[in-house]
């Protein structure tokens, strides 16, 4: 029953925020239907089961699910006055279309059958792809159009990746027709493999996109510079990993297939892609946003990376989502907020971030330092993991890359924040009278004093859900 | 009933070098909802046994295919006044060598993926592979949003073919799969349509091309 309610009560909240006439009511209805999705996702243990196993929590899907929940309640918390001080734009469609990503994010974590969790994909996309045009204006309709475009084209990849798995099935020689999860790692060694390797194609490509894998990113630096710093943080935080999710399920048969091994080579392929790929439209950006989208390239290549490593590269790797996610609250909203102060987000205009919003441009920094690894964050645990995973799995050349990478980065994303935070104020910066407040900066140190909790001193439980989650990755490999 | 089969997907695949090699958008959509008109019958051809449901699926997706979204698009034409897609960022006709020679490259990929008895001798895999590859050079090669829905619209046809491998076994997956990716797809590609056309008076994506690196 809870696990059926955290998928319907975001829907009802939705329902209730289409039917309520105040403006100012509505973002205070998403927040509240936060934290009880947030006290729900909590409570839920492992093993719940409804709906004849459609819907099942599993250790994998209960820690994106708890990622997701922080990261939307701490996004919900900061939209309340974020979305006061818009009051010129109708938020009504904006709040529905929140909580609906909320269930449907929530259905992606918990499905546990091939097709629910493309349907979740896809309504979660959907609902995305409005959200990115709250501004209303000719270039958040130019990234709007580019992230329906090629999501769609994604999510019709994934599609038939879904029916070729589907073909897999019915082909093999087990007679078993069932796309749940649990059915196909039974029957995962009758599968044709010759379906099964290009549906896993098929499928790393179409939910690639929705990650923002390169070369299939090109809309992340549209939307990310475009949309609401909040809906960047959603995206960057809980859409991506929830296709993350998506292709996890879909290795571990693969993996019961006897097919690990070539599911690794594609992911360490696309994972060394999408680093390099960030490392080179990093340098010189001059919009911060987009920057930040470039760092998201790069975190889910890490991600991949650390699964296409294997060995105790794989709990980096789970471990490095909730980093990732929690981190990207700080650097977009706190980016956001920025954004406000100076009504630009090019360093050509903004400077003297420290001076004009000291908090924000202070949580900016500190998100920065975080998210390219510097103790004592938590990334710097988990992006340390991985590295240690490949050099016990004598991937040198990996090894090799992935710091050569990431010092690159770690130049190129500073000259850019330097740039934004340092030297005198900007006369961009005194053209608006944005203040930092307590509801535009609580939400971001409560999720820095998280990154740097997962830095210093992992929560056992959080430690035990990682390590049972890796355990169901790491299987006969 | 094999051999109707066949050709159908044969005139399938033979839309797809018109809608590349048409510069004339209403040609292009022409040939797109035929298309769609086609893979829409073809499962009453394929299906060894076809059932009421099966019918069903045919009906409503050759509605959808062939009458209602072609419809919507040439809407969008005339209150938009464009005719020809202008300067595609890749011309026709290499396109259209393009798509010939990715028909070929997917025939020779789906000869490496086993079928079921079945299955066999009808080029279905083939054929949607092809389908699939024209609509997505459709959709990266044109500059009219128009086309590039076009593109989306055979891209889906291309799915559809290949579902139609699974319906017999999986009824209710294909029927999701293929109508909620296509209606749900489209319906919000034509909002947003709407909106480029209120926003710039015209439904040229080139001018959207402030955002880049």
């Amino acid at each position: 029953m809870l696990l059926l309610s955290l998928i319907v009560l975001p829907l009802i909240a939705a329902l209730v925020a289409f039917a309520t006439p105040s403006a100012r009511a509505r973002p205070l209805i998403v927040a509240g239907a936060a934290i009880l999705h947030l006290i729900g996702a909590l409570a839920v243990r492992s093993g719940d089961a409804t709906l004849g196993g459609w819907f099942t929590v599993d250790p994998l899907g209960k820690l994106i699910l708890d990622v997701l929940s922080v990261l939307f309640t701490l996004c919900a918390l900061y939209g309340v006055e974020y979305l006061h001080i818009r009051k010129e734009r109708d938020n009504r469609i904006f709040c529905v279309c929140l909580l609906t990503f909320l269930s449907m994010t929530t259905a992606i974590t918990v499905a546990q059958h091939l097709a629910v969790v493309w349907v979740a994909v896809e309504g979660a996309t959907l609902s995305t792809a409005i959200l990115i045009y709250f501004n209303q204006n000719a270039r958040s309709l130019e990234a709007a159009w580019k992230y329906l475009m090629i999501g769609s084209v994604g999510i019709a990849l994934a599609l038939l990746g879904s029916l070729f798995v589907a073909y897999a099935a019915l082909h093999g020689a087990s007679g078993d027709e069932s796309l749940l999860f649990a059915a196909l790692l039974e029957h995962a060694g009758g599968l044709s493999r010759p379906w099964l390797r290009a549906g896993f194609v098929l499928l790393v490509v179409g939910y690639g996109t929705k990650m923002g894998l390169a070369p299939m990113h090109t809309w992340k630096p549209d939307t990310y510079g475009e949309a609401p710093g909040i809906i960047g943080a959603l995206l960057a935080g809980g859409m991506t990993s929830c296709a993350f999710l998506a292709l996890l399920r879909v290795y571990q048969v693969m993996q019961a297939a006897g097919e690990g091994p070539f599911a690794r080579e594609l992911f360490l392929g696309f994972g060394l892609l999408s680093m390099a790929v960030a490392a080179a439209f990093m340098a010189g950006q001059r919009d911060f946003k987009r920057m930040l989208a470039y760092s998201s390239v790069e975190h889910m290549g890490i991600l991949v990376l650390g699964i296409g490593v294997g060995g105790i590269a794989v709990p980096g790797a789970l471990l490095h989502i909730i980093n990732n996610a929690l981190t990207k609250v700080v650097l977009f909203l706190s980016a956001g907020n920025i954004h406000r102060a100076y009504g630009s987000k090019t360093i050509d205009m903004v400077s003297g971030a420290l001076r004009r919003v000291p908090l924000s441009g202070a949580l900016f920094l500190a998100g920065f330092l975080a998210i390219t690894g510097s103790p004592p964050f938590g990334p710097f645990i988990s992006e340390f993991t991985i590295l240690t995973g490949a050099m016990t799995g004598r991937h040198f050349i990996v090894a090799g890359l992935f710091l050569a990478f990431l010092a690159i980065i770690f130049i190129g994303m500073g000259s850019t924040v330097l740039a934004v935070v340092h030297g005198p104020i900007s006369p961009a910066g005194r053209t608006t009278d944005f203040r930092d407040t307590f509801w535009r900066t609580a939400p971001l140190l409560a999720a820095l004093a998280m990154v740097v909790i997962m830095g210093v001193w992992i929560p056992k439980a959080v430690y035990d859900l990682v390590l049972a989650a890796a355990a169901t990755l790491e299987g006969a490999s | 009933m094999r051999e109707a089969a066949a050709s159908i997907l044969i005139l399938a695949v033979t839309m797809n070098f018109l809608a590349l090699g048409s510069s004339n958008l209403k040609a292009c959509i022409r040939a797109a909802a035929l298309q769609g008109f086609f893979v829409s019958v073809f499962p009453l051809f394929f299906s060894p046994a076809p059932t009421l449901r099966l019918l069903g699926l045919v009906l409503v997706a050759g509605v959808v295919k062939a009458i209602v979204i072609p419809g919507m698009l040439y809407r969008a034409l005339r209150e938009v006044h464009i005719q020809h897609e202008v300067e595609p960022y890749l011309g026709l006709v290499p396109s259209v060598l393009l798509c010939a020679a990715g028909t070929g490259a997917t025939t020779l990929f789906a000869s490496r993926l086993p079928l079921m008895p079945a299955h066999r001798d009808l080029l279905v895999v083939p054929v949607a592979l092809a389908t699939l590859f024209a609509g997505f050079l459709l959709l990266t090669t044109r500059r009219k949003a128009i086309s590039q829905v076009t593109g989306y619209l055979i891209l889906e046809n291309g799915i559809f073919v290949f579902a139609q491998l699974l319906h017999e076994a999986m009824p209710a997956l294909v029927e999701v799969g293929v109508l909620l990716d296509l209606l749900v797809g489209i319906f919000v590609m034509g909002i947003v349509m709407n909106h480029i056309q209120r926003e710039f008076g015209s439904l040229d994506t080139e001018r959207l091309s402030e955002l880049r690196d």
